[in-house]
């Protein structure tokens, strides 16, 4: 992949711990202290209680392999098709949005509900993007 | 208090063309249906108090069309709109508010695409950076329809065991129907070899689990009862209605495997007082073969799972006991972006009887169901005649 051109986010008020923990390569989850639970995507409240009583607490980054998809055409710049598209299950409770990377895009290889452990890939100065990999497949 | 038969469906049509609209733009498909879907009913612009469209705003569709309507709705959840909009067309005129209640589409997704016009609207996606698809989506190339669809099809295979061949059967059979209708884009046979060896677009999609890109316009006019009544045509009923959103983006779904059709679906059997074997003909969503598959199971046709094996044997096939999609869908008739509008056009048509070759033999009530976002949204009618 073309990392440099890949489209990035830009952190808001309510997303910017999140992605300070990311550049420094931790996985920080917003958690609602009234109804007990973390939630993903980051809020100013909780989006079930609707509490604002919120504390960021880190995530281990394990967790399953929810769903995926093998993408054979780019939808945007900085993306080399095939890539996998995966939706990770944390085992603290949210799913998130990543890639599915040093596993090669083939079905026969990638299953749901295997095992994953989030890494880190530094894209810019600012922005490091969570990953998703095979558990225990450490380089 | 209860919507039923309180309102009925007068007019439908499709833009002059569709398919390829070369020389048109988005608002001229929106004018050309409106047009003809007024003809239809046999009433005039001039009779139009109530204006409905997803795409423009309404009040840039109002100006164009040369309408001052009373109530206005532009509700824009992607392709079930539409169909989301003919429940609010009731609500307004059982209100009092708006007594022909107009509402339109026109779209350029072939042209678009091409860059020969610019879409008109559409199911605005993604853009703002600072909207949470774009932090936590976009930058792992996450983005259009495919993309993510296929990601809830995976998980549904997953947990149900539902097969690439099982998805094939419903382009082949939405093909057969096509080809019945001298309307549809897509007519040449079709086989599930001819699926299983298209191309993938985002696996578990081959190219052929996917809807076409046209450039389309519809359009629909509501009526009260006692207007339906005076005029030239069979009314069409609204028996039951139901709208549900559950999430926006995929990654919120609270589970990938469902749709909200299982809350609309539900709101509209109660207010029809209808169960399943009530219904002659099924118009649902088919942005995927998936799309259609999953919007079956979760209606309640069948069990939770099973939809493949319901689905299959060619059943919703012309000639089959489960007559869907009968104008060739969104996967070989028309799919402009939005298709919600081209399942009400399609249902009313069935059960006036004017299908012509692909005409269901004896239908007196349809489902609708119209799917926007990503599985984000649904609406659901039922419809029937006297």
């Amino acid at each position: 992949m073309n990392e440099a051109s890949r489209p990035l986010p830009r952190p808001t008020p309510d997303t910017q711990r999140y992605w300070e923990g990311c550049k420094r390569h931790e996985l920080w989850l917003p958690f609602c202290l009234r109804c007990e639970h973390f939630f993903f995507y980051p809020r100013v409240f909780c989006p079930r209680c609707f509490s604002w009583e919120i504390e960021w607490r880190q995530s281990s980054g394990r967790g399953t392999l929810y769903t995926y998809a093998i993408q054979y055409r780019p939808q945007g710049p900085g993306f080399q098709p095939p890539y996998v598209t995966a939706i990770v299950q944390l085992e603290e409770g949210p799913r998130m949005m990543t890639n599915l990377i040093d596993i090669e895009p083939d079905p026969e290889k990638i299953r749901c509900d295997m095992p994953v452990e989030i890494v880190f890939q530094d894209m810019s100065d600012e922005i490091t993007l969570p990953m998703a990999r095979p558990a225990g497949s450490a380089k | 208090m209860s919507l039923k038969n309180k309102v009925a469906l007068v007019g439908v049509d499709e833009s002059d063309q569709i398919g390829i609209c070369e020389g048109k733009t988005a608002l001229m498909l929106h004018a050309e249906a409106a047009r003809n879907a007024l003809r239809d009913a046999g009433l005039d612009k001039s009779d139009v108090d109530g204006l409905f469209t997803a795409g423009p705003s309404v009040m840039q569709l109002a100006e164009y069309l040369g309408i001052k309507p009373s109530y206005m709705d532009s509700t824009s959840v992607g392709g079930s709109s539409f169909v989301i909009e003919v429940e609010h067309a009731a609500a307004a005129i059982e209100a009092g508010l708006c007594s022909v209640a107009l509402i339109t589409h026109g779209e350029m997704g072939y042209s678009a695409r091409r860059g020969m016009a610019s879409r008109g609207g559409g199911p605005g996606r993604f853009f703002d950076p600072e909207m949470p698809m774009m932090q936590f989506e976009m930058p792992y190339g996450v983005g259009g329809p495919p993309s993510v669809y296929s990601m809830a099809c995976m998980r549904h295979m997953h947990e149900y065991g539902t097969k690439h061949e099982q998805l094939a059967e419903i382009a082949v059979a939405t093909r057969k129907w096509a080809q019945l209708n001298p309307k549809a884009f897509m007519r040449d046979p079709l086989t599930i070899d001819d699926v299983l060896s298209s191309r993938w677009i985002a696996y578990p999609f081959h190219l052929l689990d996917c809807c076409l890109v046209t450039d389309a316009g519809g359009a629909c006019v509501v009526v009260g009862a006692e207007r339906a009544r005076s005029l030239k045509k069979k009314p069409v009923w609204v028996l039951g209605s139901g709208e549900a959103t559950t999430h926006g983006s995929m990654l919120n779904n609270p589970d990938l495997t469902q749709t909200p059709a299982r809350y609309s679906g539900k709101r509209a059997f109660e207010m029809a007082g209808l169960t399943h074997k009530d219904i002659d003909v099924v118009e649902v969503y088919d942005s995927f073969t998936y799309t259609a598959l999953v919007t079956i199971e979760e209606l309640g046709f069948c069990k939770k799972g099973e939809g493949g094996p319901f689905l299959s044997n060619q059943r919703t096939a012309p000639g089959g006991d489960f007559p869907m999609n009968t104008n060739g869908g969104g996967l070989s008739y028309t799919h402009p972006g939005m298709y919600g509008m081209f399942l009400i056009i399609e249902a009313v048509r069935q059960v006036r009887g004017e299908c012509g070759e692909r005409q269901v033999p004896n239908a007196k009530t349809a489902l609708v169901n119209g799917t926007g976002g990503s599985l984000s949204s649904t609406g659901t009618l039922i419809l029937g005649v006297d």
